[in-house]
């Protein structure tokens, strides 16, 4: 009893210690405590320091989690990772904790008659086998489905692809990656027919000024926020945030600009405007890299099931670009954007100056948006008309969420359009991964078939009759779940979901599988600037936890694939990486070999000849590039990347007079997407609870509201009651309220609408018109 | 039995002087930033009576600047 009331006491001290470190990181940038961490460890722990990357967000951090006698019972910032230089957030220091919460899922649990029985694992994967090939054998294969996670390691989203596409043979795979970078992605592909950012963190060091879109780093990737403070506080390099909300970044950056939902589309286009008619073009950039092209418009928002949308590209020249800019001058925009002519022409004069690296950041606030992949383009427009693109401190840079969006979601492809390489449209890229999963080519269909929303919506309807989900909680993350929970409690469905933790999902489960968390297993994440990083497990998961990967293995050869599954459980997760980088052979995207990845804090692809290239399609650095010339975008056929003329168009749903607000969801830094492993992380969730409802002061004082009163926020779909805050962490501008999504408790996605981008199909969960009322 | 955390901010050039006295103090580990003037302050005290004195101890320290408590576990949201 001393002992256990020793170590608890030891253990609290170390948090204590660990909340301090983080308090001072924010505080002072580049802060390092990593040594004395060690030097101050209890006496007498014979402490295993081993690396690999953080759980939480895609900025991928190197972690270094300190294992006594089994047990992991710290975590510290690797120095040695290039990402964060041994800093960590506040989820990083405390992430190991939730390992330990009560209610940790360690067995596997069969709902019968009602009640869920624990089961023994290999009978629960008998059963969630069989129900698959029933459902397979009586209904078709397009019945049943997988729905992963930008969470999954390289490993788990290799083999669940290579399962549902190259073995049973339906595309009916996505994953909640398209819930965050599907949009992204789409820009990408239109843009530079590449996926994934040209540049590197390493741009911090570099740029002079850092323009964050709708992106709220300071919470969401607060290390390379920290970096970029650094360099602001160092060298005077600038920060200019521009958002719907006043956030811990805007009030830590040299300028705030707020603008009104959905106009950044067209402060894009007047800054566009500006660069052309001042003179600022790079016009030998422009002509010797860069198409022209424009694609449909009015596409629509995706409200409807079955909903189906294609671009069509139109090849445009310069005159006419220039003659569509002319709706967006400064003056007009100002108009309805609520941005200042002069802040406008401000922000186009910093992206203007050939003498200022510009490096764009963002992440939801463009791709969580019903014109998406527009918001990507336009973006990409300003960064192609001045040059500065694929260079040291130039460049845009698309930031991902979670922690292997990059490495496992995009390049694996656990999209229901996606194959390890290329699309599954493409027959020399269905043939390429038939060829490498030995099956016949003809098996992997052609089309795609569920994105998420959609896939969801087909359960409610009753065409998907089983689902499996992996390392998710969809019914709280989708959007407008007041449509798709009733749909997952529909007896039409059989719903197997793996998880650590019990969550809302897992509570609609048939059979709930007991996941390994992330140092329990060996694995690879990718994370925002193409860094594969590699980990060895390090504890031993309690009960019957199994890994997922090899959990979708034993299914595999329960199904009778067992041939197409050949792996080790002792070594599967080398050998499906030494499987997997065959789609990735060549300059353009070799992956490190896996020997590299266990000695180094991560290497970035392409990487050739020993070495990660920093940064693509600029011959000076990118070994791949080929075409003679000083940039090569070779994603594209001639090696040009395109500016797209995209339109301006409004939100689906807008305030009016019965639902006046717009309501804006989102993160806060203490909790991990759906909280249900920062929740059970007691540092975390007594520093915030529970959710609440932002109002700008002059709205509250309006209604009435003060600061802790219940409130009900309703929309046509659904309603939730949270605490009001006012004037607390974040500024909502007037009109407008934002709800964070983590508690599973106050289910804000129940507000939400359901409409996506109809190129990405990526849900827009920043804009709907809600109405607020005490509770 | 308070367990708490605090950064404490030491006088200019003072960092080595604050780190010496606080080390002298019972009930309270130091940790010292390795490239910026802050130090991390962790006491762990039998009952309330106990940190109170501890905290008056630190606080009566010459080199200390400024003492902000973090043990932030119950504090504020926008703190």
């Amino acid at each position: 009893m001393q002992n256990s009331l020793t170590s608890r006491r030891n253990f609290l001290k170390k948090m204590a210690a660990a909340a301090a470190m983080t308090a001072a990181a924010s505080m002072f940038p580049g802060i390092i405590f990593a040594s004395e961490q060690d030097a101050n460890l209890p006496k007498g722990a014979n402490l295993d320091w081993k690396k690999g990357p953080c759980r939480f967000c895609g900025v991928g951090c190197g972690i270094l989690v300190g294992v006594n006698e089994g047990k992991a019972v710290a975590v510290k910032g690797d120095p040695n990772s290039s990402v964060n230089k041994g800093l960590l957030c506040v989820k990083g220091y405390h992430q190991i904790m939730c390992t330990q919460a009560k209610d940790r899922l360690t067995h596997a649990l069969v709902k019968k008659n009602g009640r869920y029985v624990q089961t023994p694992i290999n009978e629960a994967l008998d059963i969630v086998a069989n129900k698959m090939k029933e459902t397979i054998e009586k209904h078709g294969k397009d019945s049943v489905a997988m729905y992963t996670s930008g969470q999954s390691t390289i490993p788990e989203g290799y083999v669940a692809s290579k399962l549902m596409k190259g073995a049973i043979g339906t595309n009916n795979l996505d994953c909640n990656a398209r819930l965050c970078m599907a949009s992204a992605v789409a820009g990408f592909l239109t843009t530079f027919g590449a996926d994934e950012p040209m540049g590197c963190y390493e741009d911090i060091d570099h740029a002079d000024y850092f323009i964050t879109w709708g992106n709220n780093m300071a919470e969401m990737h607060p290390v390379l926020f920290s970096r970029m403070l650094e360099q602001k506080n160092r060298r005077g390099a600038k920060i200019i945030d521009f958002a719907t909300r006043t956030t811990r970044s805007s009030t830590a950056s040299n300028k705030s600009i707020l603008f009104e939902p959905q106009t950044d589309l067209a402060v894009a286009n007047a800054i566009c405007y500006e660069i052309i008619k001042n003179g600022w073009v790079n016009k030998s950039f422009v002509e010797n890299h860069v198409n022209f092209n424009k694609g449909l418009t009015n596409m629509g928002y995706g409200l409807e099931d079955k909903f189906k949308f294609k671009d069509k590209p139109t090849k445009i020249d310069f005159k006419s670009y220039k003659e569509f800019l002319e709706d967006y001058t400064p003056e007009k925009v100002a108009k309805y954007s609520k941005v200042s002519v002069k802040d406008i022409k401000y922000l186009a004069a910093i992206y203007g100056d050939p003498n200022k690296k510009v490096v764009s950041y963002w992440c939801m606030g463009m791709n969580q948006h019903t014109r998406g992949t527009w918001m990507n383009n336009l973006l990409y427009n300003i960064h192609l008309l001045t040059g500065k693109i694929s260079q040291p401190g130039n460049g845009p840079f698309s930031l991902t969420g979670q922690p292997s969006a990059c490495g496992t979601a995009r390049e694996v492809g656990t999209f229901t359009h996606k194959l390890p390489k290329g699309v599954v449209m493409n027959e020399k890229h269905r043939r390429l991964a038939a060829k490498i999963w030995k099956v016949p080519y003809e098996r992997i269909p052609s089309k795609p078939t569920y994105h998420a929303t959609e896939m969801f919506r087909a359960v409610d309807r009753g065409d998907i009759k089983f689902i499996w989900t992996q390392v998710t909680n969809p019914l709280v993350s989708l959007p407008k779940t007041s449509r798709y929970r009733p749909g997952m409690e529909k007896e039409s469905c059989f719903v197997v979901v793996s998880d650590v933790f019990p969550t809302p999902t897992s509570d609609v489960a048939d059979v709930i599988l007991p996941a390994s968390w992330h140092i329990e297993k060996s694995g690879l994440y990718g994370n925002s600037e193409r860094r594969t990083q590699h980990w060895d497990k390090m504890v031993e998961g309690p009960g019957e936890t199994t890994p997922d990967a090899w959990m979708t293995i034993e299914i595999a050869k329960r199904m009778g694939y067992g041939d197409l599954f050949p792996y080790s459980e002792e070594n599967h997760v080398e050998e499906i990486y030494n499987e997997y980088r065959q789609f990735h052979e060549g300059a353009k995207h070799g992956m490190a070999p896996l020997e590299v990845l266990k000695k180094e804090s991560g290497a970035i692809w392409p990487y050739v000849n020993g070495k990660s290239t920093q940064w693509r399609f600029n011959a000076k650095y990118d070994p791949a590039c080929s075409n003679g010339k000083d940039f090569d975008f070779y994603g594209k056929p001639d090696g040009k990347a395109v500016i797209w003329q995209r339109p301006y168009e409004p939100a689906p749903e807008i305030p009016d007079a019965e639902y006046p607000f717009w309501l804006n969801t989102g993160r806060v830094i203490e909790h991990w997407h759906t909280g249900s492993m920062t929740r059970r992380i007691p540092v975390l969730h007594k520093a915030v609870p529970e959710a609440y409802v932002e109002f700008h002061p002059d709205d509250a004082k309006g209604l009435g509201i003060r600061n802790g009163e219940k409130i009900k926020v309703s929309s046509r779909r659904g309603s939730c009651v949270l605490p009001a805050s006012i004037n607390e962490r974040g500024l909502p501008t007037r009109g407008q309220v934002f709800v964070p999504f983590f508690d599973e408790n106050m289910l804000i996605n129940d507000v939400t609408l359901d409409a996506f981008c109809p190129i990405s199909k990526e849900p827009d969960y920043k804009k709907c018109a809600v109405k607020v009322e005490k509770a | 039995m308070p367990i708490k955390s605090y950064l404490a901010h030491p006088e200019t050039g003072q960092k080595e002087v604050l780190m010496k006295a606080l080390s002298k103090i019972d009930h309270c580990d130091v940790i010292p930033a390795e490239n910026k003037e802050l130090l991390i302050v962790v006491t762990d005290t039998d009952n309330k009576t106990d940190d109170e004195k501890v905290k008056e101890s630190i606080e009566a320290i010459e080199s200390l600047k400024l003492l902000a408590m973090v043990s932030g576990f119950n504090t504020p949201k926008n703190k």
